[in-house]
């Protein structure tokens, strides 16, 4: 076993992939967080129970109707992304101009619905959900044995992650909703549907978590509570990253995701307050968070 | 004049319940009651959203257990040593947060309390998942046996009102007068020459400690101090009970904190258990979308339109 | 106001008369009042929970419904695995609805906090499925009785043998909670005994969902065996990671406490072969099978050992009930110790002075695909292992006369 310094490599290595696989989720949600707060200003607390909603639906969607891995992770972020729009149109558009504490409160009640429905319906013990045929099996690597699906984890939400970051930074309809965000009367006035476009980067947001949900359901347990355990863990990352950044939120996800596996191999008692513990440090250093602007 | 009616109307109330319902149960909707009136004193009064004020009753429920469990204390000194700690938190944790405002503020607090629940969860002195358990309520002033439910219930009631009486001190002292300054005019009240954050941390520290005595007494109560009260989704019940009851009204949060303790309890004996959490998230999504005042805020206004001088 | 003067005598005269009728014939109240205390939803939702309540109404049918003329009554509550739900409502059961016995009892954590309040109140706690040896031990009473099995009994029938075998070192992925730091604590000091080594362990909280850094650590800890001292999904979710990043083919992986429906629900090509301890399984004979099948019928699967564990205890205390004329704690507690169950589950059973009740507890192996016949068809039972070589000795401290 290759050791350096008394520290066991191998193990560290691992620990280190590891990290970087949870990462993965968490660069996922907290860019849908991002994007959402960015242009709505609304901290969606809903956005763990879409990511849970995101895994369940890729469940049903083989229980009873047969449909398979690969098509759910093109059907299931459309349908969470709809109920996204339906959730943005109809109970959060009306509240837009209250105190935006209140659009918070709401979306926190609608998280516990959508958790207690679940959990009435399928228990809170969790449902298991094969990994594809295609992505079964693994690669020895000479530190460890990572499994095909893990790996493709961190390259599927990479992929999605830059994507997204690539349309919002570099495209046209990314600049119209980065415009819409610093000035959306200004918008308005240049005849472009403002409304409109918030709700569809709701939808897209929340959407993400879906996304998130499905590459999840094969590896973590199928469960109502998935979502609530994640979420806490994802505010805290949009707030070391900066609210609203959308580059900070992928690289802050990433970056907590290893700096967890590097705690769990030296400190393993502290690998769930470490973040915690980073965000502290960074409100105090840099308020408004590494990559964010002062508000 | 009508609060006080009220609040005699309301004493009179909580002297003879106990010889009707389950004392046991009442002592849970005090203590509650006490959780919310604190939490209702930032958010209703400074217009300071915390996320984070189940950190506020654990501490406090963990620091009286071990000191009545391990130290052997009297319970009223349980509960100060409780509410002293939960205070303490409130500072540190106040001088952070309210350099932020509004959303900032809320996450500040939640992943705040975060960080003291997982440090619960791993500490060995709390019992992690197991709770501390068989805490002793042991005899008040050395001499008075709190496992009597009766005289629990009225030292409990005796700590509410303590409770319920200094957060309208605080509200109605000059000091209150300038917490509703900044909850309405922040600018203003800067540009008046207070130093706003000073103020909002004085609160902050008040409504810490004030949700710390009740997490002390629940503790005394019911005997045992649990991860329960530190997690997160106890710092969404104290918003939901502040904001069904009426936030920033004097008694909205003891009929908030009665209404949904009483909807749990009842909830939880029968076939209706899962429905809790759906419940919560529905009276939730209703009070924000068509009822912002609560109920007593409600009440209020039709007593104005109809009875208004 | 004279109606109500009038009211309030006759409901007092009432009262008189309803207290010495239920002393006439010793029973509190004028009912036998169950409680069954148990996780209906999360993680150990299926080894007990609803299951539980099943088997205790099965038992109370069985026994006819009433016992010495009066009615037996069951109500049931969820626990949500948290110590604070459970002992509230314990609380209430006991000091406002007239509860006697609260049976179910799953989570260690619940029923430490729960059986405090049972004694402080003088009621029985009658322990299906807790784990947990401290109820018989350190934090032992005359009101609790302990059913089914417990760590020792798991240790002593999995982990011995397999030390014997030449399986020397041992890591831990353990339950972060009593049950789990029990079991721990337990399973090593047997490994310690006969010659082992325990080389490393880690804690997972209950109801983690990811287990990867975990096997990561037991990967590279050079152990022979990983044991899994866990339960319920937290067992199905780390031996499915276990195998899904190979931990399976470089070491043998031990589950520790295993219920049928978690060995039912896992892929045969993980679980099969694997060995395990249990206090009762479907299919042993046919007084098991006769009764399993009963239960089937009624709740859709085969019972977990805490199940039938819950009706034979139920069993047990309603003929002491019968036998000691008296819902009295104390004087049920004594026939309870006095006679002998002897049921299906209960096997060369008594119920020892500390509250243990020792009986035959089995090792079985977990069939792989071939070999079973359909989907209930899951252990080979390998060996009988006595009850006093299964459970601790008792202590001096817990010999409740």
């Amino acid at each position: 076993m290759a050791t350096f310094l008394g520290i066991n490599l191998f193990g560290l290595f691992g620990q280190l992939l590891v990290g970087l696989i949870n990462g993965s989720f968490y660069a996922l949600l907290s860019l849908g967080l991002a994007i959402i707060f960015g242009l709505l200003k609304i901290i969606n607390f809903a956005q763990g129970a879409m990511y849970m909603l995101g895994a369940f639906f890729a469940w049903m969607a083989l229980q009873y109707m047969g449909i398979n891995y690969w098509a759910a992770l093109i059907f299931v972020p459309l349908a969470v992304g709809a109920i996204g729009i339906l959730m943005e149109r109809f109970l959060l558009r009306p509240i837009a101009n209250e105190d935006h504490l209140y659009s918070l409160l709401l979306t926190f009640g609608l998280a516990l619905i959508l958790q207690g429905a679940f959990t009435h319906m399928f228990g809170s013990s969790g449902m298991s959900y094969a990994i594809p045929e295609e992505l079964k099996g693994g690669n020895r690597l000479p530190f460890m044995y990572l499994p095909n699906y893990r790996a493709w984890i961190i390259i599927a939400s990479l992929a999605v992650c830059v994507a997204t970051w690539y349309m919002i930074e570099k495209t046209k309809l990314g600049a119209y909703l980065r415009a819409g965000t610093e000035n959306p009367q200004l918008m308005q006035a240049f005849g472009i549907n403002v409304p409109l476009i918030v709700t569809l980067t709701f939808g897209f947001g929340v959407g993400l978590a879906g996304f998130a949900g499905v590459m999840a359901a094969p590896v973590y347990s199928v469960s109502p509570d998935m979502g609530s355990n994640m979420l806490i863990v994802v505010f805290a990352i949009v707030v070391i990253g900066g609210m609203g950044s959308i580059g900070g939120a992928i690289l802050t996800g990433l970056g907590m995701g290893v700096v967890e596996g590097l705690t769990k191999y030296f400190y393993p008692e502290a690998s769930t307050t470490v973040i915690f513990a980073v965000m502290v440090i960074v409100l105090l250093t840099k308020p408004a968070g590494l990559f964010g602007k002062e508000a | 004049m009508q609060i006080n009616k009220t609040a005699v109307a309301l004493i009179g109330l909580g002297l003879v319940a106990p010889f009707v319902l389950y004392p046991v149960f009442l002592m849970k909707v005090l203590c509650f009651a006490l959780f919310a009136c604190a939490f209702n004193l930032l958010l209703g009064f400074v217009g300071l959203l915390s996320f984070g004020h189940a950190a506020f009753l654990g501490t406090g429920g963990y620091i009286t257990g071990y000191m009545m469990l391990h130290v052997g204390l009297t319970p009223e000194l349980g509960i100060l040593c409780g509410t002293i700690a939960a205070g303490l938190l409130g500072a540190v944790y106040g001088k952070l947060a309210v350099k932020r405002e509004g959303i900032y503020f809320a996450m500040v607090t939640l992943a705040l309390a975060q960080l003291v629940f997982f440090l619960y969860l791993q500490a060995p002195f709390t019992g992690g998942e197991d709770g501390m358990q068989g805490i002793p309520r042991g005899n008040l002033f050395g001499f008075i046996d709190l496992n009597n439910n009766m005289y629990m219930y009225y030292f409990v009631f005796a700590i509410f009102l303590f409770g319920f009486w200094l957060v309208n001190r605080t509200i109605h002292s000059p000091f209150g007068q300038i917490l509703k300054a900044i909850r309405e005019n922040e600018p203003r009240a800067v540009s008046l020459g207070y130093n706003v954050n000073d103020y909002k941390w004085a609160a902050f520290v008040i409504s810490a400690a004030l949700a710390g005595l009740a997490g002390s007494t629940k503790t005394l109560v019911f005997q045992l101090a649990s991860l329960t009260d530190a997690h997160w989704h106890m710092s969404g019940e104290v918003v939901l009970m502040t904001l069904l009851g009426g936030m920033g009204t004097i008694f909205g949060p003891i009929v908030g904190a009665a209404s949904v303790v009483a909807i749990q309890n009842y909830l939880s004996g029968g076939e209706l258990g899962n429905y809790i959490h759906i419940i919560m998230g529905l009276i939730f999504v209703v009070c924000v979308l068509a009822f912002r005042n609560g109920i007593v805020g409600e009440i209020q206004k039709v007593i104005k339109r109809n009875f208004g001088n | 106001m004279k109606s109500l003067k009038k009211s309030l005598l006759s409901a007092a005269v009432a009262s008189v008369f309803a207290v010495s009728g239920a002393q006439a014939a010793g029973i509190s109240d004028d009912k036998v009042k169950i409680g069954v205390l148990a996780d209906m939803g999360g993680v150990y939702a299926d080894v007990c929970g609803p299951g539980c309540v099943t088997a205790v109404k099965m038992a109370v049918e069985d026994f006819g419904g009433t016992v010495l003329g009066k009615p037996i009554e069951i109500v049931s509550a969820d626990d949500q695995n948290k110590p604070d739900i459970g002992s509230a409502k314990v609380r209430e059961w006991v000091e406002s609805q007239g509860v006697d016995a609260v049976t179910g009892l799953v989570a260690s954590s619940v029923t430490g906090a729960v059986t405090k309040v049972l004694t402080d109140n003088k009621k029985i706690a009658l322990i299906s499925t807790s784990a947990s040896h401290a109820f018989t031990t350190k934090a032992c009473s005359p009101y609790n009785a302990h059913w089914t099995y417990n760590v020792v009994s798991l240790a002593n029938g999995t982990v011995k043998p397999m030390v014997k075998d030449g399986k020397k070192k041992w890591f831990f992925i353990t339950a972060d909670y009593a049950f789990g730091h029990a079991l721990e604590k337990v399973a090593s000091g047997v490994i310690n005994k006969n010659g082992g080594e325990v080389v490393g362990a880690v804690r997972a909280p209950l109801g983690t969902t990811d287990f990867s850094s975990y096997i990561l650590q037991a990967q590279s800890s050079g152990a022979d065996v990983v044991a899994l001292a866990n339960a319920g999904s937290d067992f199905i979710n780390s031996l499915k990671t276990a195998a899904e990043f190979g931990l399976t083919e470089m070491m043998d992986v031990a589950g520790l406490l295993v219920f049928t429906p978690n060995a039912q629900a896992l892929d045969p090509a993980i679980a099969g072969g694997m060995k395990l301890t249990t206090g009762f399984y479907w299919d042993l004979d046919d007084q098991t099978r006769e009764w399993s099948a009963r239960f089937k019928e009624r709740h859709g699967s085969i019972p977990a050992m805490g199940q039938a564990g819950a009706y034979s205890m139920t069993m047990h205390y309603l003929n002491s009930i019968k036998e000691a004329g008296t819902d009295d704690a104390d004087a049920v507690m004594k026939v309870m110790k006095k006679n002998k169950p002897n049921d299906f589950f209960a096997r060369n059973a008594y119920l020892r002075n500390d509250g243990r009740m020792v009986h035959d507890m089995y090792q079985v192996r977990i069939k792989k695909a071939n070999e079973r016949k359909n989907a209930d068809d899951i252990y080979v039972v390998e060996k009988v292992i006595p009850g006093d070589e299964a459970f601790q000795p008792m202590m001096a401290q817990c010999d409740f006369k």
